[in-house]
């Protein structure tokens, strides 16, 4: 009889052992990212743009730079891969096809130089997210690297990094844009090297962000017991900062990486916009947008500047989108 | 506190001189006649104008001895002259940061009546549907290039309804005076305003959402539920008095960014800012203006983390500053 009462308590025991569900931190995190609707739909926008502007130039016959050319008379279209083998006289017979209409061939039209809106659309996204995607690797190294010396260390090193970070901070960066593009327009760069410029200074201006929140956590982490176990240990002063304290820090720049993405990505945009970022014969985003500057577009050509500023809009959102959600997430003093 | 004060106006100092001598090595960095070629798109450079520059960028030392050259003018207030404006830099930033300021300033306050009753609401309602939709249209605010707004509200309002001006400050040749001058320049700052009040509430919205969320959670505010003190007490006296310690620093401290200007609203909108001159100080190549400008925001950046600082310490007591 006692056997048996203990037989079933040990049976039930095991019952509800594995009706326990037991959670690793990774897996709260996730459950508490993914109850968040907004983080949900930021996810989603940010999928589609991917696979719109890195699988959709392959589904696409036009190239970034094609310009179309229509026919006098007919009205036929043809590219200007065709275009180029045509006689002169065949030539003649051809205009540009400028400013075209929302049709079939050319789902968002044409833009005033004879360029199909919907595939510069796809490359522009394309460049965009790239330059993001590198300037907040470029930060990212430069902000942790600087913020964990700084903070692990303290004293003097901590006092010239900060100095340094200070500067960082007091320089504005559109003012300086200005004079760095005439710079290089002055000593006449090629628009491909100007991109790896621009992604390089950039960089170099955003890690002074990081740098002050990485030392912020670190000095504080530094003080837990765990540290003082580790420095007991005699563990090498390279593990302990990368295999301790870096780590805590993940979540938190994570997140703000997150953030940055959509905030180069704006900063890139208005560059190109000012004309001072990618130029000519790069597509981007920010100088689509530019052909607003003439009065005729921005009354009656919606098709061409309209599409790629929603873009902006809404990859620049779900990149927010998605940071915000990960900070709730990662973040247990924020659940009520 | 007042050792702090004057230690950190030293520490400042020396971050001015750091910004100083970056943006000094950048504009050394230029090949080798550079004043030449920037200039020679401007028919109304002289070349007396050109050996002005190169003595006050002290092209002609090395650089470190050019560095302090140009430094101790600076110091003296002379920036050197505009080519633009033809007056000195120093002026010509004097001039025109008042409508900057006026711009600028407008928005703040409309951001600040808008952003913290919403973000306060968002934070009481966490999760509820309200609080996903402020977040979102904060979000979608702040995700909004400036440019591209500031083109849709003008092809919709100005184009398309006629309602307010394409751009400019005033009613060209309507020579108005007092008040009609006044509600005349506000009704050319209708669309500015609103491209900075959508494109910035964010920022501070999430700030006094997140801050009030921290302070919900508090032990206090359960405490004071627990009493039975009524929510809206709760809310106002308890838990909002407490955020306004983080959004009062803040506040202070981007007061003196409301002096720089912005490039961009206010190049679309042709409003005579700072913001707008250094855009045509690009395109003409003005130099000095520009040098200028960019020491007059590192300045006024420096200024704001210090009475942010400053406040900090004022509004919590808690802070001691040794």
């Amino acid at each position: 009889m006692a056997q048996d009462i203990q037989n079933t308590n040990a049976a039930e025991q095991d019952a509800f052992e594995q009706s326990q569900v037991i959670l690793t931190p990774t897996q709260l995190v996730l459950k508490r990212f993914f109850r968040n609707k907004l983080a949900i739909v930021g996810l989603v926008i940010l999928l589609v743009m991917a696979l719109f502007c890195f699988i959709g130039p392959f589904l696409t016959s036009y190239g970034e730079y094609e310009i179309f050319y229509k026919h006098k008379e007919t009205g036929a279209e043809v590219m200007s891969s065709t275009y180029s083998t045509l006689s002169a006289e065949e030539r003649a017979m051809y205009e540009m096809n400028l400013k075209a209409p929302i049709s079939k061939n050319h789902i968002l039209g044409t833009d005033g130089d004879g360029r199909d809106v919907f595939t510069r659309l796809m490359y522009g996204g394309r460049i965009s997210l790239q330059v993001g995607f590198c300037v907040v690797i470029i930060e990212l190294i430069l902000g942790v690297t600087m913020g964990g010396i700084a903070g692990y260390y303290g004293g003097k090193v901590d006092m010239i990094i900060m100095r340094l970070v200070e500067i960082f901070y007091c320089i504005p960066f559109l003012p300086l844009m200005l004079i760095v593009s005439s710079v290089t327009s002055a000593m006449k760069v090629a628009p491909e090297q100007k991109i790896y410029l621009l992604m390089l200074i950039m960089g170099v201006l955003n890690w002074a962000g990081v740098a002050r929140l990485v030392r912020g956590q670190i000095l504080s982490l530094r003080e837990m017991d765990y540290m003082q176990a580790a420095e007991s240990m005699g563990i090498s002063v390279f593990r302990k900062i990368f295999k301790h304290l870096i780590p805590n820090v993940v979540p938190i720049i994570i997140v703000m990486a997150t953030m940055d993405l959509g905030s180069v990505i704006l900063t890139e945009s208005t560059l190109s916009y000012l004309g001072i970022g990618l130029s000519f014969p790069y597509a981007s985003w920010g100088n689509m947008i530019n052909a607003v500057n003439s009065s005729v577009i921005m009354k009656n050509f919606l098709n061409i500047w309209i599409p790629p500023g929603i873009c902006i809009l809404l990859t620049v959102m779900a990149f927010n989108f998605v940071g915000d959600g990960l900070r709730d997430a990662f973040d247990p003093r924020m659940k009520r | 506190m007042k050792q702090y004060i004057i230690r950190r106006i030293l520490i400042s100092i020396f971050v001015l001189f750091g910004v100083s001598f970056l943006l000094y090595a950048i504009i050394r960095m230029m090949p080798g006649d550079f004043i030449s070629q920037v200039t020679s798109g401007n028919p109304q450079i002289t070349e007396e104008m050109k050996e002005n520059l190169r003595a006050l960028y002290g092209l002609d030392k090395g650089i470190i001895e050019g560095y302090f050259s140009w430094a101790k003018d600076a110091i003296r207030g002379d920036l050197g002259t505009s080519f633009v404006y033809k007056q000195p830099v120093t002026q010509v930033i004097g001039d025109r940061m008042w409508v900057s300021f006026a711009l600028a300033g407008t928005a703040f306050v409309l951001q600040l009546l808008i952003a913290i009753p919403l973000g306060v609401l968002a934070a009481t309602k966490q999760y509820s549907k309200t609080d996903y939709t402020i977040v979102a249209v904060a979000l979608a605010g702040i995700s909004l290039p400036s440019f591209f707004f500031a083109a849709v509200l003008k092809r919709i309002f100005a184009v398309e309804l006629g309602w307010f001006p394409l751009q400019g400050m005033v009613t060209a040749r309507a020579d108005l005076e007092g008040m009609a001058l006044f509600l005349d320049m506000a009704w050319h700052f209708v669309l500015p305003v609103t491209v900075f009040v959508v494109t910035s509430i964010g920022g501070l919205l999430r700030y006094t959402r997140t801050n009030m969320l921290e302070v919900l959670n508090a032990d206090y505010v359960r405490t004071a539920r627990a009493k039975g003190v009524s929510e809206g007490k709760v809310i106002g006296r308890h838990a909002f008095r407490n955020t306004l310690i983080p959004i009062v620093t803040m506040v202070g401290g981007s007061l003196p960014s409301l002096f720089a200007g912005a490039i961009i609203t206010e190049g679309i909108f042709s409003i005579d800012g700072l913001g707008q001159t250094a855009l045509n100080a690009i395109h003409n190549g003005d130099i000095p203006f520009l040098m200028g400008y960019n020491m007059f925001i590192a300045i006024l950046t420096l200024l704001g983390t210090l009475i942010a600082d400053i406040l900090y310490a004022v509004v919590d007591p808690r802070v001691r500053y040794n």
